[in-house]
């Protein structure tokens, strides 16, 4: 099985490793079909390297969420402390990611960061996905004006580039990181309302639907009970991408400097920071911008294996 | 009503025209109010703008509403605004004295040359790793997980480690912008690379399913070589997705360019856009937005008919089974 060990980081290559089923009923199945015994390939190979990828995905995940919180826990110290006497230090035991321009430990402020970073990331996710899905089941729900009204307005708030809408909105309600939130997550709304509209639609005609109103059910139990739970299923591997693109989004206005506030850490807004000190010290803009990446892929990651898992292509 | 798959082309071609002029019309209308629901005073913010020896009294914030006709019913100061603006007059600018229409029309030039430039890039890109790597596993694998890397990327990041490494490493670009083309390369290369990883992924994709197609063993059995049937017959089965991602992704260009253009000390619309929007600089924040607006769906409009030049089975006044 050396394709299964050399098989990438990446999901779609997981989809064209060999047939060879991973189910535990599997070798059962061969075996009543009276194939020669064998040593049973899938029982005692490795597990792939997808689900590798996955279990540190959530591994990394689990650190950030102890940063997000108990910072204290990893790091200790104040994320606000300058020591003057320690100005763009380079990496060493004492600070084991430097120190930026004023003296601060650019470990501490990390970990420190990681709250505002990724709650600004969740909370946007949250705000658009709670208005997107009632939007997008009226919209699917009923009939005429209602989805008409609801999939221009839709269509309107759609014709922004995302990351633009969410500027225009921060120019409406003016910067700092509650505001960028409300922004990004406004800004994401169009996007969850088509798919769970969509979904919605695609559920209202499957045969199972027809089959619960000819059993008798009342409209609203159909709804209640099957539609909307089988239309919302996809959401959590949408919202898990959409968690990755929003924490990017709300870097990216911290960065603009539309986001929260200095001193207090924040990813973006350390990279801003950093960027006057490039030639003085790379470490002040390498390991804050590393700690957003390695959270975005390690969500992105995770939300793909979800969805392959979801789909039954693992 | 007949579906619109069945009416005649033209009528098809003329209801997206309309249907994306109302959008356009509906996001500027949504903008503009949008900025004037806001408890923010325009007339202060003009006000303010003018300098330390204006003192803010109620006579000069009056004077200033009569000039900017900020004291009209806001529906006629919207009228009054749509009107001057199919004439191309999008106001004049809070903060700075000049037309927006000027301030735009001189910001444009960089932000047109970085995003050419970027597209450009990330076209290459992504079509020479999405051939090569479509239909071998190994190369996919490797190419899969780089776009994945350089996905989750933040584009201010790649352009962090783009200065470090030719700038301050190598010395390769200056490290700021000096208006010449080795200038543009490291902002460029900055929007390219995000943009090229989900356009070369897209690309593989269609491509790898083509690629299993029966036409396909067909083709190489006539003795045609791997390359040129990947040329040939893959890419024009992958052209729709690929398009489409691109569409998406030119279209929504100038937020990346605000990002780059802030990060390169780079002049240009996105830069604009940031200062516009930190002044409170309403008429420039609302042109920019419509701007940004309008290329945004004229870009996927563009992809629509592109489609049907290039699949003529779309163009049939009955779809296909």
């Amino acid at each position: 099985m050396n394709q299964t060990l050399s098989l990438p980081l990446d999901a779609h290559g997981a989809q064209h490793s060999p047939s060879t089923p991973s189910s535990p009923h599997a070798p059962a199945v061969s075996a009543a079909a009276g194939t020669a015994p064998r040593f049973s390939r899938s029982r005692w190979r490795l597990p792939r390297a997808g689900t590798v990828a996955a279990a540190l995905a959530v591994a990394v995940l689990l650190l950030l969420l102890c940063a997000v919180i108990a910072p204290s826990l990893l790091a200790p110290g104040d994320p606000l402390a300058a020591d003057r006497s320690q100005l763009l230090q380079p990496p060493s035991l004492h600070h084991p990611m430097g120190t930026d321009q004023i003296g601060r430990d650019v470990y501490t402020r990390v970990v420190h960061g990681a709250r505002p970073s990724i709650l600004l990331g969740l909370s946007a996710v949250t705000l658009s996905l709670a208005v997107g899905t009632v939007l997008g089941l009226l919209a699917g729900l009923t009939q005429r004006v209602v989805p008409t009204v609801v999939m221009r307005i839709t269509d309107i708030g759609a014709a922004f580039p995302e990351l633009l809408l969410a500027v225009f909105i921060v120019s409406l309600f003016g910067s700092g990181i509650f505001n960028a939130a409300i922004a990004i997550g406004i800004a994401g709304i169009p996007y969850y309302t088509r798919i769970v509209r969509a979904e919605t639609l695609r559920v209202r005609s499957a045969s199972y639907i027809e089959a619960a109103q000819a059993l008798g059910l009342s409209r609203a139990e159909v709804v209640l009970r099957h539609i909307v739970p089988n239309a919302l299923r996809p959401l959590i591997v949408v919202a898990t991408i959409g968690l990755s693109s929003a924490t990017l989004a709300g870097a990216a206005l911290s960065f603009l400097g539309l986001g929260n506030p200095p001193p207090s850490p924040e990813w973006g807004a350390m990279l801003t920071n950093a960027r006057n000190f490039l030639s003085m010290g790379w470490w002040a803009a390498v390991f804050p911008g590393l700690a957003i990446t390695l959270f975005v892929m390690s969500t992105t990651w995770l939300g793909r294996w979800l969805q392959q898992r979801s789909e039954g292509r693992l | 009503m007949t579906p619109a798959s069945l009416r005649p082309l033209s009528r098809r071609v003329l209801h997206r025209v309309g249907l994306s002029a109302l959008t356009v019309l509906g996001a500027i209308t949504a903008a503009f109010f949008a900025l004037r629901l806001v408890p923010v005073d325009p007339a202060f913010v003009i006000a303010g703008a003018g300098g330390d020896a204006v003192a803010i009294t109620a006579e000069v914030l009056a004077a200033i509403r009569k000039e900017y006709h900020l004291d009209e019913p806001l529906v006629m100061q919207y009228l009054f605004y749509l009107s001057r603006l199919v004439q191309g007059d999008m106001g004049m600018s809070y903060v700075q004295e000049q037309p927006v229409a000027s301030l735009i029309a001189e910001q444009a030039r960089p932000t047109l040359a970085l995003a050419s430039l970027a597209c450009g890039l990330a076209v290459l890109l992504s079509l020479a790793v999405g051939i090569l790597s479509a239909g071998r596993r190994r190369t996919s694998a490797i190419a899969g997980a780089v776009e994945l890397v350089l996905a989750s990327t933040p584009v201010f990041w790649i352009g962090f480690l783009l200065m470090l490494l030719f700038t301050v490493h190598w010395q390769l670009f200056p490290l700021l912008d000096t208006g010449g083309l080795r200038s543009l390369i490291l902002p460029a290369l900055t929007i390219a690379l995000p943009t090229a990883a989900p356009l070369a992924q897209v690309l593989r994709r269609s491509m790898d399913d083509v690629l299993e197609q029966p036409f396909i063993t067909t083709a190489r059995a006539r003795g045609l070589s791997v390359l040129a049937t990947k040329l040939r017959h893959g890419l024009r089965h992958a052209v729709i997705p690929y398009l489409t991602m691109a569409g998406y992704s030119f279209g929504a260009l100038l937020g990346g360019a605000a990002i780059t253009e802030t990060l390169f000390g780079r002049p240009g619309l996105g830069r604009l856009l940031v200062n516009a929007v930190t002044r409170q600089d309403m008429p420039l924040v609302l042109g920019l937005v419509s701007l940004a607006t309008l290329a945004f769906v004229v870009m996927n409009l563009l992809i629509d008919f592109a489609y049907l030049l290039i699949d003529h089975r779309l163009q049939t006044e009955s779809p296909q089974p």
